[in-house]
């Protein structure tokens, strides 16, 4: 047996009422593993309260090729955005 | 600098015009700063140079564990233990974080270890080094990391995201290390004769090394051009080396030691030190595989991987035991 151990994306909630972020990788055998090592390499000096591990290979991401089609729509569509619309001052805060 | 005189590939940077539209959309990305990621496209040979770049930083972090670890039983008070003990395990952490960027490359961490321990990689020629004395080791955080943050700092910006992204974790981390090194000598200096003694024989043996780090005079070196056009090295060696020397010699005069190098003086016109040639004969021996530890190291590192296999074994086995177990138990259940 040599077979080289998967690779796991390690992700921290830094502190509570945050989201998890992604902080890094790190190989492991198993998820048990993984969440072990992720708290003895990324939260050293108090950088989390939460781990979550996710085996790198079970991750689904969209190609950098595909940037224009997928998100250049979206580029269009100000309506979207709050400030496009003329609240009169009078009206105070909405 | 952690790594050192890392080849491109190139035999001269090309102009803009020269490239084919793919390699020309990518140099103006990275003209513009912007980063480039794992899946995108990138030219072959700025792959290639950065798994060599970032391999050899990796290896340096972990070899560097060993002439340190040396100490960590020997240390001469338990807050010094913990402090080097604390340090030694960034190190392991500095390393994983490398090897992992270089991974998005397409290299993987096996082969990079295999590289390693075949000598076809390199590590950085100051671990190789003996640590004699309990002042080696304030001196390496000193001076060690001391120009390895002026080397990495840059790198924060460079424009490989996921070195770019470690460089910053380790970063914060190396500040720690310089300083635990400055306070144990400070320490030391403040003792007996003896103990100030020993601190100056830590700078006379550890500073022209020091130096060394940088790699030597780089100003006409194409693959140091080809990697500042890519934006994988931001400065000259000369410009760090220079940096350095002129942030360690006042400190060195406020620890009460003398700097061994007698061209060394104050030059107010250029604004910095002047100072002598590192002997780069000696650079290029310990590089070749010949300085006083070289064999040492690396017979320490390839001992490590073998005792080890086993337990990388076991957990493997384990691993896949529990998920037969798992996926055994969830057909039973259906």
């Amino acid at each position: 047996m040599s077979s080289e151990w998967p690779l796991w994306e390690v992700f921290i909630r830094g502190q509570h009422g945050l989201n998890h972020r992604h902080v890094g990788s790190l190989h492991a055998p198993d998820a048990e593993m993984a969440v072990n090592n992720a708290r003895d390499v990324y939260t050293r000096r108090n950088e989390g309260v939460s781990i979550w591990v996710v085996r790198s290979s079970e991750i689904t991401a969209s190609a950098p090729s595909e940037k224009g089609p997928l998100f250049d729509p979206s580029n269009s569509k100000v309506y979207r955005h709050p400030t496009f619309f003329d609240i009169p001052d009078e009206v105070g805060h909405m | 600098m952690y790594a050192q005189m890392v080849k491109t590939d190139a035999a001269r940077v090309r102009s803009l015009d020269e490239m084919e539209p793919h390699e020309r959309a990518f140099q103006e990305r990275v003209d513009a700063g912007q980063k480039i990621e794992p899946k995108e496209w990138m030219p072959e040979g700025y792959r290639k140079t950065l798994v060599r770049q970032i391999s050899q930083h990796a290896h340096s972090e972990i070899v560097g564990q060993l002439p340190e670890g040396n100490w960590i039983s020997r240390a001469p008070t338990l807050e010094r233990k913990a402090i080097l003990l604390a340090k030694v395990q960034d190190e392991a952490g500095h390393g994983l974080y490398l090897y992992c960027a270089a991974e998005t490359l397409g290299i993987s961490r096996d082969q990079m270890y295999e590289q390693l321990h075949s000598g076809k990689a390199k590590y950085s020629s100051i671990f190789n080094y003996p640590t004699l004395t309990w002042a080696d080791i304030g001196a390496i955080g000193w001076l060690v990391d001391g120009a390895a943050i002026m080397n990495q700092v840059p790198l924060q910006r460079c424009s490989y995201g996921p070195y770019a992204r470690a460089m910053v974790r380790i970063c914060k981390e190396e500040s720690f290390h310089q300083r635990q090194g400055f306070d144990a000598l400070a320490r030391m200096v403040k003792g007996t004769p003896a103990q100030k003694a020993m601190v100056q024989d830590a700078l006379n043996r550890w500073w022209w090394p020091s130096l060394m780090m940088f790699g030597p005079s780089d100003d006409a070196s194409v693959h140091s051009a080809q990697s500042m056009a890519w934006k994988i090295k931001q400065n000259s060696n000369d410009e760090l080396r220079q940096k350095f020397v002129d942030q360690t010699v006042p400190q060195a005069k406020y620890l009460g030691l003398t700097v061994p190098d007698p061209d060394l003086k104050w030059n107010e016109e250029k604004g910095g030190h002047d100072f002598g040639e590192p002997d780069w004969e000696e650079f290029f021996n310990v590089i070749a595989g010949n300085g006083p530890c070289n064999a040492e190291r690396l017979d320490a590192r390839k001992k490590a991987w073998s005792d080890g296999a086993w337990f990388r074994d076991g957990l493997t086995a384990h691993a896949e035991k529990a998920a037969d177990r798992r996926a055994a138990a969830k057909i039973a259940a259906e």
